[in-house]
Order: structure tokens, then sequence, then C-alpha cells
């Protein structure tokens, strides 16, 4: 996997320069691990260590931190990453099927990537569109009053429009 | 031709989440690429949350001779309405939502905090200025000194919108009076009850009148300095207000010499990162400074010791919003609005099994019925609505025969739900209320931070009951034991997550026992949700054998062959309900 390389190799530099961007205040350790998520994808081992170092935390507490917050990932996420929203809404209007659905077409198992590192599953608390329930994000964009049939439809799009843009 | 040249028009596209999710975009741009052959002046502009969000993408055109609202415009019905309605001059009448239905959702409404949503572009200051925006900040600042200021907020009646209702004005007038400085005044929006967007629509439709309202929070109590705490979630109201944060600096509204006044203020964004808890208010200053967001026993109160140990106010998203309206207008004209005890109005997500869901903002004392009913036109499938959920995983479930329950803070806290921050989701006979107890139970166990023993563990043993009946494996004495545990993770818990959680089961075990009673002794699910309850089979006459079901069915316990009635395997069937979702013939049962 290519971040992985890539997080170990060259972005000492990258997370310094997030690190002190942030001014190494005690308080910015959340908005700074925010920031090497959005560069990453996820926060690699090489960062928490780096972080701990230069902003003077224990890094088992940036660990105790990166665990207690669902936002933060340690694995690289697939090319894809699609939300499943389980609000209360979604919920009533089969959040579960809508998931199910989605699994299916996608070769991934909720909360997990899919083998061929396409597409991440994963289960959201509520994205706050309950009035366009059942609803779920690709890539951030947000789609909403789904089904099984057209959640297969926004899948299969994404898959054709990624085979589009490599050949 | 009747095509009329005069006539300069705005067209204005619903760009809210909501809007955005049903296609609000794409139909923006649509516009944009059929507006260039009209010759007429034409200001095409976004705004935010129209609130009929169930007739989302939104577009209202108007011109001197009057307002039009069209709904579910897609791309394709766009060329028309340019067509007919902006060069042809009549309104294409079957895309516009009649004005009846306008009435009836608009009619019973109180827009005080929602004033400019859906009316003004919320990427523009200049819109908000014209709609009187940032008038209330220099009146403050001009005319009334800061005691004045946070005692026209207590003389309204203001009360915190995030759901505790805590008295605005008090709150203020403790943390001006506190020891220490700096000040801090931070803006809860980290919404994270599930079913509730309010906060959301507000930031994306309107954000200056936020910052508006966090800036006279901040010269009524000598703060310095502003922070806006906003789910990481939210990714357009967080683009949105920095774009407002940038705006309101570039006018001189925010940093030195705020107006050219004799007040400093600074206002920053920090995102969440995804923990429920941070909704209350010491988790939340955990998380600002960089930890675990866990709560501590309070007193000390922020408003004594918050951030950094510094006197701070934390205010919801729609508490600032009000304010700058309360400041103009005065707290005579806010306290006009609702009951007794509880003034002014309150915005709510209106969703679930409604005809008409959306935003809505109505004044305190309303009825639910009339809520459900007339505002949101009853259920989606016409039926009965069965109850109505409100305040998410701390709030309650209220049964269909309690409508005439007035909705305020003390009526509603009677009926062992509370108003909390404003998610309503409306339940048909379709949904069982042991499923939406396991729900929330199961919401609330998960983002338990942990440290209080009961809530960690005992909302865990109760989900644990909750699971076995809907496997229809529980007994009668399970529920007494449900209801100790509650009490018990109520009375120990030191934060309102815990002390809260326990209110969806205890509201469900009040008023729907009965349907308890029937998955523990009959095994069976009222509702036909509860998986290990039901069966789905499929009727053998009504299905063409098109083969759609057997495509999805994820476990393969479909069989069939091409155009003949299909079966389902019950022994192999995971009760996923895909069957039933894809058929389009309505052939497949639940029993």
């Amino acid at each position: 996997m290519e971040p992985v390389k890539e997080a170990n190799k060259t972005s000492l530099g990258l997370i310094d320069a997030i690190i002190f961007k942030h001014n190494v205040q005690p308080g910015s350790v959340i908005p700074v691990l925010q920031e090497i998520q959005d560069s990453y994808g996820y926060v690699p081992p090489a960062a928490i260590q780096r972080v701990a170092d230069q902003m003077g935390v224990y890094s088992s507490d940036i660990y105790g931190i990166v665990t207690f917050y669902t936002q933060f990932r340690l694995q690289p996420p697939g090319q894809n990453v699609v939300k499943v929203c389980h609000g209360t809404a979604c919920h009533l209007g089969g959040s579960e099927r809508i998931t199910e659905a989605i699994c299916q077409h996608t070769g991934a198992a909720a909360g997990k990537t899919s083998k061929d590192g396409k597409f991440t599953v994963e289960r959201v608390a509520c994205l706050g569109c309950c009035s366009m329930a059942p609803c779920i994000t690709v890539n951030g964009e947000i789609h909403g009053q789904l089904n099984p049939e057209s959640v297969g439809k926004i899948v299969n799009s994404v898959k054709e429009e990624q085979i589009k843009t490599r050949g | 031709m009747a095509q009329n040249v005069t006539d300069s028009w705005v067209i204005k596209v619903g760009l809210a989440s909501c809007g955005i999710a049903a296609g609000g975009s794409k139909v923006f741009g649509a516009f944009k690429t059929h507006l260039k052959n009209v010759k007429a002046p034409v200001e095409l502009k976004p705004t935010g949350c129209i609130g009929m969000c169930y007739r989302e993408a939104l577009v209202e055109v108007s011109s001197q001779d009057g307002t039009w609202l069209y709904g579910q415009v897609n791309t394709e019905r766009v060329e028309r309405i340019v067509q007919e309605h902006l060069l042809g001059g009549c309104p294409v009448e079957e895309w516009l939502i009649p004005a009846d239905e306008i009435r009836s959702f608009m009619s019973r409404q109180k827009r005080i905090v929602l004033r400019n949503c859906g009316v003004i572009n919320p990427e523009s200051i200049a819109d908000y200025l014209d709609s009187g925006g940032y008038m209330a900040l220099d009146k403050a600042l001009d005319r009334l000194s800061p005691l004045e200021v946070i005692d026209e907020i207590s003389k309204s009646g203001l009360r915190g919108r995030g759901g505790a209702g805590f008295p605005t004005g008090t709150k203020w007038l403790t943390t001006r009076k506190a020891i220490g400085h700096p000040k801090y005044v931070i803006c809860n929006a980290d919404e994270g009850d599930p079913g509730a967007f309010m906060d959301r629509s507000v930031l994306e439709s309107d954000p200056h009148s936020v910052l508006e309202g966090m800036l006279i929070a901040g010269y009524a109590m000598g703060a310095s300095q502003g922070i806006i705490y906003v789910r990481a979630e939210y990714p357009l109201a967080i683009q949105r207000l920095e774009l407002a944060l940038q705006q309101a600096r570039d006018r001189g509204f925010i940093g030195r010499e705020v107006m050219g006044r004799n007040f400093d203020f600074e206002i920053y964004i920090r995102q969440g990162a995804g923990a429920f808890v941070c909704g209350e208010e010491t988790a939340l200053i955990m998380s600002i400074e960089g930890k675990r967001g866990m709560p501590r026993l309070r007193p000390p109160y922020p408003s004594q010791s918050g951030l950094w140990g510094r006197p701070t106010s934390i205010n919801n998203v729609e508490t600032f919003a009000n304010v700058p309206w309360i400041i103009s207008n005065g707290a005579d004209a806010y306290a006009a609005h609702g009951t007794v005890t509880s003034k002014g109005t309150k915005v709510f997500a209106l969703a679930g099994s409604i005809k008409r869901g959306g935003l809505i903002e109505v004044p305190m004392g309303i009825s639910l019925g009339e809520i459900v009913n007339e505002i949101g036109g009853g259920t989606k499938s016409g039926t009965d609505f069965k109850a109505v959920q409100l305040g998410g995983p701390s709030g309650g479930v209220i049964p269909a025969e309690m409508a005439a329950t007035p909705v305020d803070y003390e009526s509603i806290s009677r009926t062992g739900a509370i108003v909390g921050s404003g998610g309503m989701i409306v339940m048909d006979e379709k949904a069982c209320m042991v499923d939406v107890a396991k729900f929330f139970l199961n919401f609330t166990q998960d983002e338990s931070c942990g440290k209080c023993t009961f809530c960690r563990i005992g909302s865990r043993r109760m989900l644990e009951i909750l699971e076995k009946i809907t496997r229809g494996e529980g007994s009668e004495a399970e529920l007494d034991t449900l209801e100790e545990l509650a009490q018990e993770v109520k009375k120990s818990s030191l934060c309102g997550l815990g002390q809260t959680a326990p209110n969806p089961v205890l509201t469900t075990l009040k008023y729907f026992r009965d349907e308890y009673m029937q998955h523990i002794k009959l095994q069976k699910c009222p509702a036909k949700k509860c998986q290990a309850l039901i069966q789905y089979l499929i009727v053998a006459e009504k299905c063409p054998g098109c083969g759609l079901c057997l495509k999805y069915c994820p476990v393969n316990a479909i069989t069939g062959s091409k155009k003949q009635p299909h079966s389902i395997d019950p022994a192999k069937c995971i009760r996923c309900g895909l069957c039933s979702s894809v058929c389009r013939k309505d052939a497949v049962m639940v029993i």
C-alpha cells in the first residue's frame, strides 16, 4: 500500500509542518491529528510517535485520543469511503438494508475495506440529513432517499467513473 | 408571445445539505446554463434551508409580480421552467408547490431563529447586512451596557436551546461576575443527537446570525475569545462558517476594536472528532484542551472554571441565533411568544414517518398533535401516527394519545421525554417500540465514555436484556431488572449522557409495555421489525419470477426459475428484508 510507505519514508517533514502550523500548543493535538488524517487518510504509527516527540505529549496519550474519537483511523481506508448513516430516521427507514446492499455491491464488510482496496464502508451515527433518510455519503458527497437498488447504482457509477478517469 | 422583457427575476436554489442531497447543486448548474438565453436581468443565487425538505430540491422564482416555489426540481425540469416561466411568463403550474400546502406548512410557524434561512445567500455578508444583520451588535455596542444586554436576554426568557433549558441570561451573568481572565464564549455546534439537524441547517443557512450572537455574548460577559466547536461530520457548515468568519473579519466585526468600539473579540473554529459525549459541556472543554472528551463533576460549572480554568459560557447554536433578534426587537417581543415558563420559539427537525418532514420553528406551547398533523400533514402512509420521539437518545417516546401535550420544557418533561435539542421523529405502526429503545440504548452505551461504572456497564446490561427481548427470549422478571437498572444508571452517572440514557427505555416501557409483553409472552413483534420474530415469504400469486430478489439475497436463500414464482428457504434466510425492498410487485410478505 502506497500511503504506508510514504508515511514511513518521507512524511516527517510534512508532519512537522502541520505541528508547527498549530504552534505546538498542547490543546492543538486533536487538530494536528485531524490534519494528518486529512493528508494520509489515516493516522500512521510513525505520525503518532512524531507528534508525541514534537509536542511533548506521551505517545500513549495520543493513542488514547486516536482511539477515543471515532473520526480517527489507524488503518488506511480504501480508495472510496462510503459512510452509511444510522441515525434515528435512517434506522426507521431501513439503514440496515442499505448497509447490507452496499456491502454486497462493494464487497466490503461494514466497518471494513474491500479486498481490492476500492471501498471502505463505515457506519456513522447521524449525517444530519434526516428528511432525506435513508442517506449515505460517498467520498463526502451526500445521497438521500435511497433504497437497496439505488445504492447499487451509486456504487456502480463510482466504479465506472474511476475506470473512465484511469483509462 | 407573453414574454415580458421588463421583468427582472431572482432565482433561489436551496443549497443546504438536504437540498444538495436531492440534487440541488446540479439544478443550480442547470439554471446557470439555461439562463444564458434569458435577456431580462436574472439574479441566480444559492440560499440555505427553505424548510420544506420533503420537497427538495426547492427553487424559488420571484419577480415584481410575485413569488413561486417549485418543489422536487431536477435538472430536466429546469429548461422548461426557464422557457415557460421566465421567457414565456407562465409558471409551470404542475411543478409548483400548491399555495394551500405552503400555508398548512407555514401558517403555524414563527420564524425567529430561521428568519434568514432559505431567504438570504448564506455565503454573502451583504445579504445578511441587507436583512438587518449586525444591527443588533451595533445597537448593543452603541447604546447598551453589558449588564443591560444580559438584562434584556434575561427578560426575554430565553433558555438554552441545546436541550437543558437553562436560562441564558443567568448563565451569562454568572460568567460575567466570575473572576478570571480571559473569559471564553463557546458555541456548542456538536449536534450529535441522531435525528437532529437544526444546528446544521442554521449554520449552513445563516452563519452570520450565530457569529453576531456570539459577539453580543462576548461583549455582555467581558469575554475576548469565542470558539465554535462544530461536528466534523458537517463539512458544509464548517466551510460556510469559515467564509463568514473571514467576511466578518474583513469588515471589522471580528478582531481588534469591533466596529471601531473599545471591544476586542476573536472567534475560532474547532472541529469535533466524532464523540457524542463531547456535546456535554465539560467533555467539550476537555476536547478543546486536546484530551479525551470525558466529562467531569460539576461544580465548578464552566461559568466559574471552564476552558483552561477560566470562566466560560457554553451556549448552543440556536440560542446564539436568537440573540440578535432579541436585541433588535426587544425582550418583550420575544417573550410575547410561548408559554409562561417557556418563552419564544423552538426549532424542530421533523423527520421519520411524516408526510411533510423538514425544518420548522414553532412558538413554544404548540401541541405535538398540531406539529405532526397540521404542519407535518400526518404520517407518510396516511395512517394515524403511533408515537413521537423527542430529544434523541436522551429523550423519550410520547404516544399518540398524548398528542395534546403542549411543547414546553415542563409539559414534555412530565411525560418522561425532554424537549431536547429539537429532534422530532414521528413513528407509525411500522416502528417497534422495543427496537426503538434498543436502537437508542445501543447508541448511548456505544458512546459512553466509560468513566462511570453504571453508565459503562449498566447500560450494556440493559442493552443485553433488550436484545434478548427482541429475540423472543426475554422474561417478565427481566422487565423489572431493566427498570431497576435504568434508575441506577440515571442516579449514578455524573453527566447528562448517563443520566438520560435510560429515558428511551423508561418511556417505551411506560407507554408501550404491552408491546414488550407481546415479544416476551407470544414471541411476536407487532410491528414486524424484530428479525428473530418474523419470517419472509413470497406470495406465489403475486410473484412474476423476475429474479430481482434472488439476485439481491445476500445468502442465496431464494430459489426459483425465471418467470416462475420464487420461494425463500427460512432456514437460510437472515431476515435482512432486502428482497421485500427490491420487489416491485409487493410479493414479499412478512409474517
